[in-house]
């Protein structure tokens, strides 16, 4: 007899691309069937869904926790807590925090927290070179080894092609995925936002998104030199996007990535300096967005990432030049995607191809698909309940979002890791 | 009257009405200043202080004038050397200043925006005396003043703006202040000085400067600045001279009563030069300073009124 059977639920299903009425039964931790509608099987506990959207949970590629360094800003605990509240049930962390998690040493340390803290499941990426610094490889086989998943420096550019082409030799040469951050550093070298009108209106410096395409060119350049496996962590420009579309169909192993926060405000957003609205990449036009989403809604732009960088009050309240970057999106990147789908650009099955199918596939995970076998990981949701989002109120240590009295839609009615209830603190 | 403004942040906030009840003010104050009529009961009783993140003269001395005018306390705080260099955030100063109760605060700082930040935090009446690149409101005000005096209306006019626009201020808050004003508002400056995006301010932009300066009525200098340019804006002082610095023959392709003006501090013979400067049936400049003083007056007056109000209305609650 199966653990537990879901029924009366839409299944958003990202591999076949449907969304209809069935069920799914569980048992042992993994998915055992899916059901067509009618259809019933017997188990020990039975959820009735109500007709709501059950999906795999979401696999967030790219978040940070503040574990080691930085614990006040965000620990394993309210991480997994946030993204269990937010339908993530696999957290994939950057290796950018204080120090850097560049040694195998580190990674087991993050590894034994997580393990012990966080409510979901917990993957590491690990740092490409030693102290995100640019100048020498980390031990990437040592790393392999004790479980990193990608490696990459976060928001630093490898700027000596030389020594960047050597590590991604060598990870090609162990099959590592490099996931790299595409901007001209000596072209963005201390611009805060997007370069144009609003940028002149408010004094800020600003930096071309031309940038942006310039950093994926070189780096598209050396993965067909060196044949590496390599994923973009956001492409925010349109500008970018023909370059993309070219690497992949010459057949490179590339991927890309965005984040929720690129497809959902512009730059107009920052209106009066606020802080909360500061990223890196910083926000682009509205026809950028427009582009990207596009992007997303074709497959060309494969994930979604919510980019979780959790920052105290401290280093947000300062002149926007001064502020931190970067925001908090664990709890808000299912109802923040949401906004896609209500506003007709996307579909829900689709949507869960770039939350949850695809950035599942490139990290090697079982997880993110509704087929037998796969682990439960499952996200229960009312697509459409509307509510203003309070900042206070989110489970992460940090309460940096933009989307702080922001009218949303979308509540997670359950979230399942392995078959197991983990939403109910 | 019309100015209903609690601080005094920047020219883009503000209604053409509430500019010219300022400037309606601030040509009252000029003359009764050049009468030597005093107003000590305007501040009385009221306490000011500056604080300069970043280094002034003529602006904080400006400051600190037009408030002992009218009669205010006047402190300055030189914020180069205070706890700012030790640490303290910007937020904190504010707050350690608000405990003090002041009832004006002048405030320039080096980063866009810091200004409005601060003005979230305290319950006095702020005025913005430069942010970064943002806005310095009475830099434009005076010059608007200056223009109005010289030219005996303030629309209509056309406007050259010459220089290092991208690293100015001054020059984006004359920009939306004479835009506010229905002026045709000319940008004059090497495209690397020159921020992308301008064009959809409502101005003409023009890398040439004697086609720039066709027929204008008023040719606004500034300055080159150079403590804010990290290299490679102009290949040199004396190239950058010869295409756009300010010189009897450029000058000539102006209206033949054009006006020149110049924030200040020149850089003579780099964006200007001396005898242009120098020259009193053209230039303005002495006046500009002049205006300054005025146009403060008045803007700090303004703000008084509002902030008793608003004071006084909340006593009237508490009773």
């Amino acid at each position: 007899m199966d653990d537990i059977l879901f029924h009366n639920a839409r299944l958003i299903d990202p591999v076949t691309l449907t969304d209809s009425l069935g069920a799914i039964t569980v048992k042992d931790g993994k998915i055992t069937a899916i059901l067509e509608k009618g259809e019933t099987r017997p188990a020990k506990q039975t959820i009735d869904c109500g007709g709501l959207c059950l999906a795999p949970g979401i696999v967030d590629m790219g978040v940070k926790v503040g574990e080691p360094g930085e614990r006040h800003k965000e620990s394993y605990r309210t991480a997994g807590r946030a993204a269990a509240a937010g339908g993530v049930t696999t957290i994939v962390t950057r290796p950018d925090t204080t120090a850097a998690i560049d040694t195998p040493e580190t990674l087991e340390f993050v590894a034994r927290r997580a393990q012990a803290d966080a409510k979901v499941n917990v993957c590491h990426m690990a740092a490409l070179t030693k102290g995100r610094d640019g100048r020498e490889m980390t031990e990437i086989g040592f790393l392999l080894d004790a479980g990193a998943v990608a490696f990459t420096d976060g928001d630093h550019v490898v700027t000596d092609a030389k020594i960047y082409s050597r590590a991604l030799t060598y990870a090609k040469s162990l099959g590592a995925l490099v996931i790299g951050h595409v901007q001209e550093p000596t072209l963005s070298a201390g611009s805060s936002v997007t370069s144009g009108k609003f940028a002149s209106l408010r004094g800020l410096p600003g930096v071309n998104p031309i940038a942006e395409r310039m950093g994926l060119d070189r780096d598209i350049s050396l993965i067909e030199m060196t044949g590496a496996r390599y994923h973009v962590d956001q492409i925010t420009t349109a500008r970018a996007l023909p370059a993309l579309e070219r690497a992949k169909r010459n057949g490179l192993d590339v991927t890309a990535g965005v984040g929720i926060h690129h497809l959902t405000l512009n730059e107009f957003d920052v209106a009066d300096y606020r802080t909360f609205f500061k990223f890196k990449p910083p926000l682009r036009s509205e026809e950028d967005r427009i582009a990207v989403i596009q992007a997303v809604e074709s497959g060309l732009i494969d994930v979604i990432c919510s980019m979780h960088t959790p920052q105290d009050e401290e280093s947000k309240r300062l002149p926007f030049e001064d502020a931190a970057s970067g925001a908090v999106g664990l709890e808000t990147l299912l109802p923040a995607s949401l906004r896609l789908v209500h506003a007709g650009h996307i579909t829900l099955p689709k949507l869960f191809r770039a939350l949850s199918l695809n950035p599942a596939r490139r990290l090697g995970l079982d997880c993110g698909r509704l087929i037998a076998d796969a682990p439960a990981d499952l996200v229960l949701f009312d697509p459409d309940a509307p509510f203003i989002l309070d900042r206070s109120k989110l489970r992460s240590k940090s309460k940096n979002t933009p989307f702080d009295g922001a009218r949303l839609q979308g509540t997670v009615a359950g979230t399942w890791v392995a078959g197991r209830r983990v939403d109910q603190e | 009257m019309t100015f209903n403004a609690a601080h005094l942040l920047g020219i883009e906030h503000l209604h053409p009405t509430e500019i010219t009840t300022l400037l309606d003010l601030a040509d009252r104050y000029a003359e009764e200043s050049r009468q030597g009529i005093q107003h000590k009961d305007v501040l009385a009783g009221l306490t000011q202080i500056n604080m300069f993140f970043e280094n002034s003269t003529r602006t904080q001395s400006s400051f600190e004038l037009a408030g002992k005018r009218l009669g205010a306390d006047v402190m300055n705080m030189s914020m180069a050397t205070s706890s700012v260099k030790k640490g303290e955030t910007l937020i904190d100063t504010a707050l350690t200043l608000n405990a003090m109760h002041p009832d004006l605060l002048v405030v320039r700082h080096g980063a866009s925006g810091a200004v409005d930040l601060l003005a979230q935090k305290v319950n006095c009446a702020v005025l913005n005396a430069g942010d970064g690149r943002h806005e310095h409101p009475t830099q434009a005000l005076l010059d608007a003043l200056t223009i109005r005096r010289a030219k005996g209306r303030l629309h209509r006019l056309s406007i050259a703006i010459c220089g290092d626009i991208a690293h100015s201020r001054v020059a984006r808050s004359n920009i939306m202040l004479l835009g506010k004003m229905e002026n045709r508002v000319r940008l004059i400056a090497p495209p690397t000085l020159m921020p992308s995006g301008m064009q959809e301010f409502g101005v003409e932009v023009f890398e040439d400067m004697r086609e720039g300066l066709q027929d204008v009525d008023v040719v606004m200098m500034l300055r080159l600045q150079k403590e804010r340019m990290d290299g490679g804006f102009i290949p040199s002082e004396r190239e950058y001279f010869h295409r756009y610095g300010l010189n009897a023959e450029k000058l000539s392709y102006a209206k033949d009563d054009a006006i020149v003006m110049h924030p200040g501090p020149m850089n003579r013979g780099v964006e200007i030069d001396g005898t242009i400067a120098d020259d009193i049936n053209r230039s303005v400049i002495q006046t500009q300073v002049e205006m300054g003083v005025a146009v403060r007056m008045a803007a700090m007056d303004l703000l008084a009124r509002n902030l008793r109000a608003k004071r006084a209305a909340q006593t009237n609650v508490a009773v």
